[in-house]
């Protein structure tokens, strides 16, 4: 009776274990057996291995070693003008760059712009990161008995009743001007330092703040583990679709069609905006859910 | 000129106080000791740096920002030493051998 591949890897993901199947067993004692038995020629041949192996790893340990300190040799000085690095990319991007992007934080325009492939990938990253530690460390029915559910429920009734009155007054001051300060941070990316990542940390940070002082049960009222998914997955979406947009239509200087505005307003730099709300949310998400994962293991 | 030299005194003593914070972290053994000289650079070191140089700057945005760090970082540095000093009371087994305890009636 063979099992689907589907069903083994929802089972291995799950952490069923794996049954013996019934004609295994004899098969690996036979085997065990085979070892014992090993002639004394079968013996030197592997003696031989051994020590060959260790030669072999040592030669190649050297080589690579070699290769890489006469690579490092090779290399330019450090700050030399006639650089690889020190090539017209550098140039194109400081002189061209407020005109192409139109985002006065030139960083934001490299990292969003010639580069959103690359913010893309982190951004994945993040969720592909979030997702693993869900994997791992989430909680259900399939992985907790019922006593640990009843510990927990133990000690989320002792957290609830020593939850700290100082911690929640201030926080109810504090919150809107830290989510404030995060929108503001993520909106002016293009402006100002900032962006996608630091403003969506300040905002996963108010969120984690917010759960520490009034416990998983009120941000579970407007964060679950769906809007999760839907929000990181939207984020990630939109991202995909307007940067591939714009690369396959004005990768190459061709008009997107996107205006590009006034360098400075709010509303300018093409989809710097959007890149940076998208990364912002992910970012965001990311930051309280590890937070909520470690903490609890569920949301 | 007299502005200046105001503000770089302010600035100056607030260096001094985070420098003599640091001293106290690394010369006290204990959590709440240890604490109580590092709660210093979050208010009075932060406090005394960024007023200097709201005297330096004059009235402008950047003054009003420097003003919304002081008042932020006076809210949020006493909760979080008072968490610590709450953790570390909780949890320590001897925290009468420490420190004097008044343990209330009605909170036990």
């Amino acid at each position: 009776m063979k099992k689907s591949i589907w069903k083994r890897f929802t089972e291995w993901v799950d952490g069923v274990a794996e049954e013996f199947e019934p004609e295994q067993l004899p098969q690996t004692q036979d085997k065990e057996k085979k070892h014992k038995t090993h002639s004394l020629d079968e013996q030197q041949r592997l003696r031989v291995f051994t020590i060959g192996y260790d030669i072999v790893a040592f030669i190649v340990g050297i080589t690579v070693v070699a290769v890489l300190i006469f690579t490092i040799f090779q290399l330019p000085l450090f700050g030399c003008a006639d650089n690889p690095a020190v090539n017209e990319v550098v140039q194109r991007y400081v002189e061209n760059g407020l005109e192409e992007t139109g985002a006065v934080n030139m960083v934001a325009g490299m990292i969003l712009d010639y580069r959103a492939f690359d913010t893309f990938g982190e951004s994945s990253v993040l969720f592909l990161a979030v997702t693993c530690v869900m994997m791992l460390l989430l909680r259900d029915k399939k992985n907790i008995s019922k006593e640990e559910d009843i510990q927990q429920m133990h000690e989320r009734i002792i957290e609830k009743e020593s939850r700290d009155l100082i911690l929640k007054n201030v926080t109810a001051l504090i919150i809107p001007w830290i989510m404030l300060f995060g929108v503001y941070i993520v909106l002016n990316g293009h402006i100002s330092p900032g962006g996608g990542f630091s403003g969506g940390a300040v905002m996963g940070a108010g969120l984690i703040l917010y759960s520490a002082a009034y416990g998983v049960d009120a941000t579970s009222r407007f964060f679950t583990r769906n809007t999760f998914r839907a929000i990181t997955s939207t984020a990630l979406l939109c991202y995909a679709a307007s940067k591939a947009y714009s690369f396959f239509t004005g990768a190459n200087g061709l008009p997107t069609g996107i205006p590009l505005g006034t360098p400075g307003a709010i509303f300018s730099s093409g989809l710097i905006l959007v890149l940076d709300i998208c990364v912002g949310m992910v970012v965001a998400c990311t930051m309280y859910g590890f937070y909520i994962l470690f903490a609890k293991g569920e949301f | 000129m007299t502005r200046e030299l105001i503000g770089f005194a302010l600035v100056l003593m607030g260096v001094a106080t985070i420098v003599l914070a640091v001293l106290g972290v690394f010369r006290f053994k204990y959590v709440l000791n240890r604490m109580h000289a590092a709660a210093m650079v979050d208010t009075l070191g932060i406090l005394l740096i960024l007023s200097g140089l709201m005297v330096l700057v004059g009235f402008s945005a950047l003054f009003l920002k420097m003003l919304s760090i002081i008042v932020f970082m006076w809210m949020a540095s006493p909760v979080t030493s008072h968490l610590i000093a709450r953790a570390e009371v909780l949890t320590h087994p001897h925290i009468a051998d420490e420190c004097e305890v008044i343990v209330h009636e009605d909170r036990v």
